[in-house]
């Protein structure tokens, strides 16, 4: 089958029901994405279908129907996107393990609701775990992002 | 010196034990520094002062041996360098290293000492420095007790000094010009004419000079770096998907494991069927291991799906099978026979207790780890070696374990530490090591990469211990007049012992931790620990016994407090006796506008101080009884840590911190059934969601006598502030966690 990651189309020969997280981080190589939970309590394999936030541990090879885009894909250390950039202001990172994911979803949001109130914000984010307790940031640096974009 | 290594290797003693046993070594061991490992590798061209900075042709490489687990230690221990050796730690190659006695740890070892940290006593000074001698002696390494900053605190400047002062020292050998002209400045020394000299460019010579010892340490005031926030070095990378965890490892030529043991830990394995499994897609091998079997697959997901399809036969676990169990056992060791020590004891608290008294009972679950990486490793197992890759706090310790698997010398085994994906204590136990290493060795030259399914994690995980307190005590005329605590526990210090092959001895200061060393000046005091008999097996949780002990002390003075129809605040400040506590709960009541514990109706504050590994720390808790149940609302910390080195990440630990202990306190607990954990993922086990975090605001205050860590001790308030502040907003007085089993949360 064919998936298309970050731009680049990629012919996998997969079970139809492998996990998207694993066909990125075992066949890819493309480890952005991170096994956290396997049931989509965590949030940490978020990742963009056509620009929509999926948990990748939930979306089987065979019914991937859109391009991705990993963390990787968002932005870069030299480029990075305006989500990345405020999360990098902010320093939200601890452990980083859930980043990835809160950033994937916290710009897949952001894309449809530019300018969210503090309960939009708590309804997006509430699927991401984060065992390091950032969320006092995450919810700082989201809204930065918001700011910046809204100018912009 | 070589014979007292050796010894200690195979004795170390987790706690006073190390004195209580003998294990002192004399001022001429303690003295004797480690040979500098670097030197072993160094290649012509080269050079090295110490064992934590190397420069070489092109690079400044500093090597920075505490873990990081996700609370950026290793940004600061390059801060603590670099402050002296002038270069931008952004701009030099930082490394874990490997493994080695020449990076010893001897603060987590002196907190052991049985004294209070705000002791100095000439006997506490004695024991805390004979501890961290032996510790140096034995080449102890540990990333733990919030130790990793008081370690290197001087240390690390030290060496960021000796560095600078040799590297000057080259610079006037290779240029004629008098020493005391050149300065530093990133990374280069600066010539009188102002050209700039690169460290690289004096590697060579500076291989050939003596380094310079005798230097003095920049006093904070000329600070560039400490103090001042600053940019962790990990911040870009865990901010863009390019930080490499071991869990991403790739190596040529690697296979991926899953493996299944026992669920009821500990217990045996008496037989399996892998037919299915064996024909399933990619799998490579079914290989058997301690307790289980592991599959070896093409990758990960394939051998998550075969080892799901063999089918065990279990034997029963080593430790009751229910949970009621469990609780009894807890019970029964409020006798005599398990008074571990009697921790303090002011007062006549006997006789006056024995008149009517007010009492109560306290009860603290199972709580697993849980960090969201699961656990991970990589080995490779060579004719007479091993190499590892994976997130460690006792890389030392590992190797020992690693060497019995494979069959080779503890030096044999490098050690690549990762960065971790969290931790929380749960990186100290070694059985995801081990198991890695024994499939690598059926397999050798093989690089092996086991991944633990969230599942197997959850209920292998070695949970903080339970716990129950029996609390007695007495009101009088508006004070708090006496205060009794009977806390009983199993030994966190001794299960871990025991996956160490260490005997341990004397009494377990974690089942009381944040309780006796509370500074209150009440009238009778008394605080005992009560040793439980292993139940099931238990490891350090952050902030390890605090988050239990604290929660059991802090809850019943407030309930002594509004029994004397006192302010919580108000009486802990009339009680207190030191100023650094003082000065904690002052800042609290300012930074909250305290004003007593009752706000408009339906809210409500509370406020806990507890002190551990050497911070007091007290915080201030604001709830809002909802329709939908408790909404947390504000959390106002003050911290004392001595000197704050990085005010953004030192916030940035404190508010975690905080959130650990409200979230756990909540909804988290491990209970055990036919044996079990019956916690198998986040949605039964989660701790706090994004909804549910308050507004928290940190100040951290600089009075402590000593530099001290920030990873821990902002837990184990959380929970009796919280507890208080539901107090004040409902009337309920909770006092069990978790609590959602009593009261509701938004």
């Amino acid at each position: 089958m064919k998936l298309t990651v970050n731009g680049t189309e990629h012919e996998i020969d997969v079970e139809d029901d492998m996990p998207l997280l694993w066909v990125l981080r075992d066949v890819l190589g493309i480890t952005g994405p991170k096994y956290g939970c396997g049931i989509a309590a965590c949030g940490a394999c978020t990742v963009h279908m056509d620009g929509v936030a999926v948990r990748s541990c939930q979306v089987a090879a065979a019914d991937v129907d859109g391009k991705i885009t990993t963390i990787e894909g968002l932005g870069t250390p030299e480029a990075p996107h305006p989500v990345q950039a405020a999360w990098i202001d902010h320093q939200v990172a601890q452990c980083g393990y859930c980043q990835s994911g809160q950033i994937m979803q916290a710009a897949a949001f952001l894309g449809f609701n530019p300018d969210p109130t503090d309960d939009q914000i708590d309804a997006a984010m509430g699927g991401n775990l984060c065992r390091c307790g950032t969320y006092p940031r995450i919810r700082e640096a989201l809204k930065s992002a918001a700011a910046k974009l809204g100018a912009g | 010196m070589g014979r007292a290594r050796t010894i200690a290797r195979r004795t170390f003693l987790i706690g006073s034990a190390a004195i209580a046993g003998g294990v002192a070594f004399g001022v001429y061991a303690v003295r004797t520094p480690h040979d500098n490992p670097l030197r072993q590798s160094l290649a012509p061209g080269e050079a090295t002062f110490n064992p934590f900075v190397k420069i070489t042709g092109d690079a400044i490489v500093l090597i920075l041996p505490h873990a990081d687990v996700g609370q950026g230690v290793q940004s600061l221990q390059a801060a603590l360098i670099a402050e002296e050796l002038d270069v931008d730690p952004a701009h030099v190659t930082l490394s874990f290293g490997q493994p080695d006695a020449a990076y010893y740890n001897t603060a987590l070892a002196a907190d052991l000492a049985p004294f209070m940290p705000f002791d100095d006593s000439r006997m506490a000074k004695t024991v805390r420095s004979a501890l961290g001698g032996a510790a140096k002696v034995m080449g102890i390494m540990a990333t733990g007790g919030s130790s990793s900053v008081p370690d290197s605190y001087d240390k690390l400047r030290h060496a960021g000094a000796v560095a600078r002062e040799t590297l000057k020292r080259a610079a006037a050998d290779q240029t004629g010009h008098d020493v005391t002209s050149l300065r530093t400045q990133g990374g280069a020394v600066i010539l009188p004419d102002g050209a700039t000299l690169p460290y690289t460019a004096l590697a060579a010579t500076a291989a050939r000079v003596e380094p310079v010892t005798e230097v003095s340490l920049r006093d904070p005031s000329e600070w560039r770096l400490l103090g001042k926030p600053m940019q962790r070095t990990d911040i870009i990378s865990k901010s863009t998907g390019t930080q490499t965890y071991g869990i991403d490892l790739r190596l040529e030529g690697m296979v991926h494991a899953a493996l299944c043991t026992n669920p009821r830990q500990g217990g045996a394995m008496l037989g399996y069927d892998a037919g299915d499994a064996k024909k399933m897609r990619g799998v490579i091998d079914v290989v058997p291991i301690t307790g289980g079997v592991a599959v070896v697959a093409d990758n990960t997901w394939r051998a998550f799906q075969a080892i799901e399809a063999i089918r065990f036969d279990w034997g029963p676990a080593p430790f009751p099978a229910e949970m009621q169990g469990h609780w009894d056992a807890v019970a029964a060791s409020f006798i005599e026979d398990n008074l571990d020590k009697t921790w303090r004891d002011e007062g006549d608290v006997g006789a006056v207790l024995a008149a009517e008294t007010l009492s109560a009972e306290y009860r603290s679950p199972y709580v697993a780890h849980q960090p969201l990486e699961p656990l991970s490793a990589v080995v490779r197992i060579s004719d007479g070696g091993a190499e590892v890759w994976a997130a460690h706090q006792l890389p030392r310790f590992l190797q020992d374990k690693v060497a019995a698997v494979a069959g080779c010398a503890p030096e044999d085994v490098l050690f690549y530490n990762q960065f971790a994906g969290g931790s929380f204590g749960h990186r100290l136990e070694f059985d995801f090591i081990t198991r890695t290493a024994e499939i690598a060795v059926q397999m050798k030259g093989t690089p092996v990469k086991l991944t633990y399914r969230r599942e197997e994690d959850f209920i292998h995980d070695y949970p903080r211990q339970i716990g129950m307190a029996r609390a007695q005590g007495k009101v009088k005329e508006g004070k708090v007049e006496a205060f009794a605590l009977d806390i009983a526990t199993p030994s966190v210090a001794a299960s871990q012992a025991s996956r160490l092959g260490q005997p341990i001895m004397g009494p377990d200061g974690q089942i009381v931790a944040g309780a006796w060393t509370m500074p209150y000046a009440i009238p009778h005091l008394r605080v005992r620990g009560f040793r439980t008999p292993e139940l099931a097996p238990v490891s350090s949780w952050r902030a390890v016994g605090a988050p239990v002990a604290g929660f059991f002390a802090e809850s019943w003075l407030d309930e002594l407090i509004h029994a004397a129809g006192a302010d919580p605040l108000a009486e802990r400040l009339r009680l207190c006796t030191n100023p650094v506590h003082m000065k904690v709960l002052e800042a609290v009541a300012e930074m909250s506008n305290w004003g007593g514990s009752a706000m408009s109706a339906g809210q409500g504050r509370g406020v806990a101080m507890v002190e551990s590994f050497g911070v007091p720390v007290a915080e201030v808790v604001e709830v809002t009884q909802t329709p939908e149940g408790i909404r947390i609302d504000k959390v106002f910390v003050a911290a004392d840590v001595g000197r704050v080195l990085d005010p953004v990440n030192f916030e940035n630990n404190v508010q975690g911190g905080v959130i650990w202990g409200l979230g756990h306190a909540i909804n988290a607990e491990i209970t055990f059934s036919d044996g079990v954990a019956e916690q198998d993922n986040f949605y039964t086990h989660e701790g706090l969601r994004f909804h549910q975090a308050p507004e928290i605001t940190v100040r951290g205050l600089e009075n402590g006598p000593s530099v001290r860590g920030i990873g821990e001790p902002p837990v184990p308030p959380a929970a009796p502030a919280l507890a208080n502040a539901i107090f004040a907003a409902t009337g309920q007085r909770l006092r069990e966690m978790p609590f959602n089993k009593f009261i509701d949360f938004a």
